[in-house]
């Protein structure tokens, strides 16, 4: 590969202001029109632990963290300890001299030890070496210092002028002592171009439900889902959102389902553990036909699991969600733009077809910082609301809720309107909403409302794009995956190419309904099948059998909590198409 | 939201819902029903400007008894329901209805934080002290010794007090009914539903099947309104001493009311313009975009 592909990883404990150069980095490299992608790998704590903040840069557009390390930044000595066996010929390791020792470093590594004590004065704020470590980065790889003097004028302003003439005093200083004591980096960032914007994965999901038109949203605090909450709470007053948080989540699905059918488009997020406790209101908006929106951002279980790692571990639970037979929407973007642009139209069917519709993400996605690019952040999209009643019409007095219909679609009419009053509830019932669980089981009443709902199962799928494969129609092995693992794959596939293996890329977002005949037209075209996914069983292949009888000749899978990089995914393709093997479990190498 | 252009003057028998009750004989639910809809009658509220929303249980299938907007939902979760929907359509009149296990029991972590968020709804528990529809166990207001199918020895856990509890958990209108008394019943709903705030109406109303220690003969003798006695409902401390006073005296009437704190809706200043958030437009404008842009770059 050519170009400007740079990695930058920051190591330190919680608490010792790692997000804050995490945060003066990707504004750098936003402003600067480059590309960047950083992955947090920490933990469950708030101090002390390991976390370590890979901040990946480049020309093109990237979707993962990559396979190496090219700097790497050293908050504290247990970073200097765990990693410094990770850089190889021509990285640097920045790191503060007072008070790390400097390990073993292979041949080629550049030590740059920086006398922070020195040049931050005596007593200076521990934070200090933070602006240090930055500083050095940015010389080392050619950053001009007024860049880096403009960001770091934009982080700390806020905390007064003195706050900022104290940092840039200091970085000046660090950026004059590495010009004159340490080598360049090979690779120098690129010209400014035009500049890019930073979001969170989480804040993609936010953003798009807020321009979907959502007007209610509620959740409980639960990692990783928890940004969709501080987004929305930040901006719920401006854009004239309900935002709530409440008791557990069983109240916050019960409060969407409340507004929802008095007439908001609402949303709510959780993880996992909360997706649990939500599960009996999803067969409830399911049997009321109240549209609702939830997202899972999952993370890895079971149980309370391990709260900050990724995983794709709750595809079963969201199949299985909520007792009962009903119609649901289920899908699983790739990335957050892709959530972004997709959120927008899973509004418009949940109300169409009145249903309730979960969205899986994972740490993944939801916890990432990128770069994108501000043109494609098309706020105004499509808002359709489906068969709507708002006001008074000829159906009034006649109105039934569940009326049987070919589409199975029954017009709703919202709570307020003189002459539709009528009653939705989590019984079964007839089209006048009354209920034929009491007094009467009525088979064939019953049977008939069951097949009008499940009708709109029908149509929806018809809206559903089919699956395709991408890339080269003639590859020798088809990597299947479905989620977060797209970017990954993308670049796995292009170091294949360059390693001599055609591969090609079916993914699947649309997961129930599910278009299954075009899935084995497609699985059956291909030379070879290899399923990629973050879990221990391959719950996706577990579905994907079951919608479609065809069974892929390998797996690649990972469930150790990190996710994969893409030389993870090449080695084990390569291991598969030369010998025998059939399931690959990829070794990760950053221990944290 | 499309209103009437005229006020029809509505009578109790109005709103008769779509199909009769299927309560036993004799069930205390029925002076509820009867209750409420004499309420909202002499009020002058219509059917279409009232959202009614419960629980599961015997008491929990009035809505469908009752004619106007309604939700019959989860067992316990009637008041997550109607808060949400109150808050995406804070005109409209919310009463949310059910049993003593459904509030109490499993909605018990809804009943404390409705309480404290203080929405603009009226709460009204059928309080029969068991439970009915799955023939006859101990509920959280069985008395200590109650034996049930469930505790054929005798219940040992203490019951809850709804009416003590929702004062300290924060409700600004906390009172208690008696099916028995119908008069009194219909003014404390009609106060429970002007009251601007969360109003708890916890209604002692007996069931006749499975029930045989809190009957009429049991509460006849016992019940005394609280008009009829001393008691300042604007004090804290006397209306948590009336709260729990239980033996040959139980106090029905009004224990508590603040009308000072503010509503829930009345902070949030989402709701301030603008009617309802259900009937509001939808979509981002122009300088709202660009304002979220501009501060990811």
């Amino acid at each position: 590969m050519t170009g400007f592909d740079y990695v930058i990883s920051i190591g330190g404990a919680a608490g010792q202001g790692i997000a804050t150069p995490g945060n003066i980095l990707a504004r750098l490299f936003a402003r600067r029109g480059v590309h960047m992608y950083a992955y947090n790998a920490y933990q469950s704590i708030i101090r002390g632990g390991h976390s370590f903040l890979t901040v990946r840069c480049s020309d093109r557009e990237i979707r993962t963290h990559g396979d190496v390390i090219d700097l790497m930044i050293c908050l504290n000595q247990d970073t200097m300890n765990r990693h410094l066996e990770h850089l190889g010929p021509g990285t640097s390791v920045i790191y503060n001299s007072d008070t790390i020792e400097p390990g073993e470093a292979a041949e080629g590594v550049q030590l740059c030890p920086m006398p922070v004590g020195e040049l931050a004065g005596k007593g200076a704020n521990k934070l200090m070496q933070n602006t240090v470590a930055i500083s050095v980065a940015c010389q080392l790889i050619g950053i001009e210092f007024s860049a880096l003097e403009d960001v770091l004028d934009f982080q700390f302003s806020a905390k007064g002028e003195e706050l900022v003439a104290a940092n840039v005093d200091v970085a000046r200083m660090a950026y004059d002592h590495s010009a004159a004591n340490f080598q360049p980096a090979a690779q120098q960032a690129p010209e400014p171009s035009a500049p890019l914007a930073v979001w969170a994965g989480n804040q993609a999901f936010a953003m798009a439900a807020a321009a979907a038109g959502v007007k209610f949203y509620c959740a409980y605090p639960m990692s990783p889902s928890t940004g969709i909450l501080h987004w929305m709470a930040a901006n719920a007053r401006e854009l004239g959102i309900m935002v709530r948080q409440v008791e557990d989540e069983i109240s916050v699905i019960c409060m969407t389902v409340g507004a929802a059918h008095a007439g908001c488009r609402s949303m709510c997020a959780t993880s996992g553990g909360g997706f649990a406790l939500m599960t009996e209101g999803v067969g409830e908006a399911g049997m009321m036909e109240v549209p609702i929106v939830i997202v899972n951002v999952q993370r890895a279980g079971p149980s309370t699991g391990v709260p900050t790692k990724t995983e794709q571990g709750d595809l079963w639970q969201v199949l299985g969600a909520s007792q009962g037979d009903f119609p649901k929407l289920i899908l699983a973007p790739s990335s957050p733009l892709d959530a972004f642009q997709t959120i927008p139209e899973v509004f418009n069917l949940a109300d169409k077809y009145q249903l309730p519709a979960i969205i899986i993400s994972d740490l993944l996605i939801s916890d990432e910082t990128s770069t994108i690019n501000p043109e494609l952040l098309d706020l105004h999209p499509v808002i359709d609301r489906g068969e709507l009643i708002t006001e008074a019409g000829d159906e009034a007095d006649n109105y039934e809720r569940y009326k049987f219909t070919d589409s199975g679609i029954s017009p709703r009419a919202l709570p307020g309107i003189p002459g539709y009053e009528h009653v939705v509830a989590s019984d079964e019932h007839m089209p006048s909403g009354v209920l034929i669980s009491d007094e009467f089981t009525h088979p064939h009443k019953r049977r008939a409302m069951m097949e009008k709902r499940q009708r709109k199962m029908d149509g929806l799928l018809a809206d559903l794009p089919p699956p395709a494969i991408v890339g080269n129609p003639d590859a020798e092995v088809t990597l299947v995956a479905w989620g977060s693992t797209a970017g990954v794959i993308q670049e796995a596939i292009e170091q294949l190419a360059a390693a001599g293996v055609v591969a090609n890329h079916l993914h699947f977002k649309w997961i129930v309904p599910f278009h299954a005949d075009e899935a084995v037209e497609l699985l059956s075209s291909c030379k070879r099948t290899i399923l990629i996914e973050n879990n221990y069983s391959g719950l996706f292949h577990r579905y994907l059998r079951g919608e479609t009888g065809f069974t892929v000749d390998g797996h690649i899978r990972k469930y150790d909590g990190e996710p994969f990089k893409p030389h993870h995914i090449v080695a084990a393709v390569q291991e598969q198409l030369d010998g025998d093997e059939t399931l690959s479990v990829p070794y990760e190498e950053i221990i944290v | 939201m499309t209103e009437t252009n005229t006020t029809l003057t509505l009578k109790a028998k109005d709103f008769k819902g779509k199909v009769d009750p299927d309560w036993c004989p004799g069930c205390g639910d029925f002076g509820v029903l009867s209750g409420l809809q004499r309420a909202v009658a002499e009020l002058g509220i219509q059917p279409h400007e009232i959202l009614a929303i419960s629980g599961i249980g015997c008491s929990s299938n009035l809505p469908g008894f009752f004619k106007s907007y309604g939700m019959h939902t989860l067992h316990g979760r009637s008041l997550p329901h109607a808060s949400g929907a109150k808050l995406a359509n804070h005109e409209m009149t919310v009463i949310a209805t059910g049993g003593d296990g459904d509030g109490y029991g499993i909605g018990g972590n809804h009943f404390t934080h409705t309480a404290r968020r203080n929405l603009n709804i009226l709460y009204m528990v059928m309080d029969n002290q068991i439970y009915g529809l799955t023939t006859g166990q101990i509920s959280p207001t069985s008395e200590l010794g109650m034996k049930t199918k469930s505790t054929p020895h005798g219940s040992v856990e203490l019951p809850i007090n709804p009416i003590a509890s929702a004062i300290t958990n924060g409700a600004t209108w906390v009172a208690r009914g008696y099916t028995g008394n119908i008069k009194q019943l219909v003014s404390l709903i009609k106060a429970g539903i002007e009251h601007n705030g969360f109003a708890i109406l916890d209604v002692f109303s007996p069931c006749v099947t499975f029930n045989k220690v809190n009957t009429y003969q049991f509460f006849k003798p016992r019940v005394q309104p609280l008009e009829d006695i001393e008691h300042d409902s604007s004090d804290w401390k006397q209306a948590m001493e009336k709260a729990m006073v239980w033996g040959d005296v139980i106090h029905t009437g009004v224990f508590f009311q603040n009308h000072s704190r503010l509503t829930l809706e009345e902070q949030e200043p989402v709701l301030d313009e603008g009617g309802p958030l259900a009937y509001r437009e939808l979509g981002l404008d122009g300088e709202q975009t660009e304002r979220i842009v501009s501060r990811m770059m």
